[in-house]
């Protein structure tokens, strides 16, 4: 299905115009990390909304700008469950809806511990066109998106995806390692892929006053993610990899911009990808869904 | 293979809602216990902790700012108890040692839906600490909502 490209727009800002005055406001605390994952889950009953946009430069065809909407939610402390939905507009090509993906991530244990492990369970259901580049599997290389938007939407991929994300906080400092084990449902091998994380904000105390500019709301950090094969050819051969330094800012208003750009490593990597995202928190969701659906005086 | 699908998507969104109602349960059940009992379970080493800003002029300040920024939707303004969280100006909470209040902010207690606040860098928890701290002795009416 085509449909314009200012429809993603559209939507996301009928959901910050009308959803987001209604809320609470609440400061998120969000690393810079945009594929990789850190411990730290959504607040329970608390939604977050997400827009993040790719643009990516392309060799032998058109450049591309991919984007998705996040819709995150903490269900309890240890549990947070999140719907993307995903789309791209290939220059001098079109812009497609390309799939939805339902995510969820559980902290199995109870304490925080040197090295806390979250396991995540993502179901997607996307088409070739996707290139979003959430992450990089098997042998995801630049080559595999020359394909132009109408053909490549024909090729459908359900897939369940497996990581195990390893996560420590060291004073001040955010440490991540992220496995990926990625296995497409119709009869393809499992396909594996990893990202890593480090960031600090650029002071560690907070200010004694209510600012947008004070540094603690500043968190950098660096990512590195690539693919490693799949079962049967399993290594760096035939995959591609990046290096990612980024930024977020926390204001205290609830919203959080972050950016990030993107450096291909080797000649199957896009050359440069350039990232950027806003979202908002919004406190006490839940209960403010429940509320509406209780009767008077209950 | 269009079967297998349906099954393997059926069988992801039945353990969703397993989880989701084993929760619930689970939380209905833990919430009985006294909310403040999980001060009691600091390990030694946490409770022997003194707070190394208790001295910065500027901590209790920059812990109210903290506290209305993560904290205060769910404990209430002035900390005195919200609709989710129970008062932090009890007098469990209040004679305390700083170092369990701070064991309980990095760990949360995530099975009675306190988050973990890890995420917050060490000062900064110490920071909301002083500010909790500095909120004294429980008044009569807030302090066990």
């Amino acid at each position: 299905m085509f449909f314009s490209r200012y429809s993603v727009g559209f939507v996301f800002l009928l959901l910050t115009h009308f959803v987001v005055p209604l809320t609470t406001q609440l400061h998120a605390q969000e690393n810079p990390y945009i594929v990789a994952y850190d411990h730290n889950l959504e607040e329970p009953g608390n939604l977050e909304v997400e827009y993040f946009s790719t643009f990516g430069t392309q060799r032998g065809g058109p450049n591309f700008h991919a984007f998705w909407s996040e819709f995150e939610y903490g269900a309890t402390a240890w549990w947070t469950t999140e719907i993307y939905l995903d789309g791209q507009t290939t220059f001098g090509d079109s812009t497609v809806f390309t799939g939805f993906r339902w995510e969820n991530r559980v902290r199995p244990l109870k304490n925080e511990h040197w090295i806390n492990p979250v396991l995540y369970m993502e179901f997607e259901d996307i088409n070739g066109a996707d290139k979003v580049l959430k992450e990089i599997e098997g042998h995801d290389v630049e080559s595999d998106f020359l394909a132009s938007n109408a053909a490549a939407r024909q090729e459908r991929n359900r897939e369940m995806e497996l990581k195990l994300i390893l996560s420590s906080n060291y004073k001040g400092w955010n440490f991540t390692e992220n496995t990926l084990a990625v296995k497409n449902l119709s009869n393809q091998p499992w396909e594996f892929g990893y990202a890593l994380g480090a960031s600090r904000p650029l002071t560690l105390k907070g200010a004694a006053q209510r600012c947008n500019f004070c540094l603690q709301h500043f968190i950098a950090g660096v990512e590195l993610y690539g693919g490693l094969g799949d079962r049967y050819d399993f290594g760096l051969h035939n995959t591609s990899h990046y290096v990612a330094p980024g930024l977020a800012w926390n204001l205290p208003s609830g919203w959080t911009f972050r950016i990030e750009p993107s450096f291909g490593l080797n000649d199957n990597s896009h050359q440069f990808l350039l990232r950027w995202g806003v979202s908002y928190e919004i406190a006490g969701f839940g209960q403010k869904v429940a509320s509406m659906f209780r009767e008077k005086g209950e | 293979m269009r079967t297998m699908r349906v099954t393997t998507l059926s069988i992801f969104m039945v353990v969703t809602f397993g989880a989701w109602c084993a929760a619930r349960g689970r939380a209905e059940t833990e919430e009985k216990e006294s909310v403040y009992a999980e001060l009691a379970k600091a390990p030694e080493k946490y409770k022997l902790k003194q707070n190394p800003l208790a001295n910065d002029r500027d901590a209790v300040a920059a812990g109210k700012v903290l506290f209305e920024e993560h904290c205060e939707d769910c404990h209430g303004a002035g900390a005195a108890g919200g609709r989710k969280a129970p008062s932090l100006r009890a007098q469990e909470v209040q004679e305390a040692a700083p170092g369990a209040i701070f064991w309980i902010l990095t760990n949360g207690v995530v099975r009675k839906k306190m988050p973990v606040w890890s995420k917050l860098p060490e000062p900064e928890r110490w920071q909301l600490v002083s500010y909790i701290k500095s909120l004294g002795a429980p008044d009569a009416a807030g302090a066990r909502k």
